[in-house]
């Protein structure tokens, strides 16, 4: 169970991106978000987003025209 | 090292040279997401892309010179010719279905994104040049922009790991 569940169903890029950028920075070290989306471009971009900035993608999971994302916050 | 700030990040600067509605699009997003993955970003409005700094913005779009711009339509596509844009009506039309499909699919408004750019820190730098050539005032803008000219930005290009011109 992640620390934080963030729900962007119906977004679509960048928004997905930079909701979860905006809810990681005041979550502690070493905790995670769960983020809920429904943007298929978001897969690569979470990907793309947790590389270049060193927070760890600890879980992608898609279904149901739904992407489940969690985010370990580590920088 | 970044030489300015002392920090490791890396960093991206942008020409904005562009004011209507779907050439908004780009630099606000591409400012916003670089932001968001730690890079120091810069942005130089210059041109009609100056326009993008006022307070109240009236963005549009236009189906003149755009051949490639078609909108979806009851499931099919409707290409826009050139010709109709000189029938009055037809681009504030074309607007007004492009804007609602961006709240329909959940696209940011540019007003969001720019908001975004600044609570990002996202330095935005208005042309000098620009705002004496369309006589701009600076209380039409919003609060945040520096101003600065052509030495400002290369100054800054140089020092940037990524320029783009839009």
């Amino acid at each position: 169970m992640a620390d934080q569940v963030l729900d962007v169903k119906g977004l679509n890029c960048p928004l997905p991106i930079l909701r979860a950028k905006k809810t990681l920075k005041d979550m502690d070290m070493g905790a995670t978000l769960e983020v809920i989306a429904t943007d298929p471009g978001a897969v690569k971009d979470f990907e793309a987003f947790c590389r270049t900035t060193g927070n760890e993608l600890v879980e992608s999971e898609a279904g149901d025209g739904q992407y489940r994302f969690v985010i370990k916050r580590a920088s | 090292m970044n030489a300015e700030s002392g920090t490791n990040a890396k960093t991206m600067s942008m020409i904005v040279t562009k004011g209507s509605l779907d050439w908004a699009y780009p630099p606000f997003i591409l400012a916003t997401t670089a932001a968001a993955m730690g890079l120091e970003v810069t942005m130089f409005f210059t041109f009609y892309g100056l326009s993008l700094l006022k307070k109240k913005l009236n963005l549009q779009v236009t189906t003149l010179g755009n051949p490639a711009m078609e909108m979806p339509m009851m499931g099919m596509h409707m290409t826009m010719p050139n010709l109709v844009s000189a029938v009055p009506g037809v681009d504030a039309a074309a607007t007004m279905m492009m804007k609602n499909l961006i709240k329909k699919k959940g696209v940011a408004s540019i007003e969001e994104l720019r908001e975004m750019a600044v609570e990002a820190d996202v330095k935005m730098i208005a042309c000098q040049m620009t705002m004496d050539l369309f006589e701009y005032k600076i209380e039409d803008m919003i609060e945040g922009p520096s101003l600065g000219g052509a030495a400002t930005y290369i100054e800054e290009a140089t020092k940037s790991d990524i320029n783009l011109f839009i």
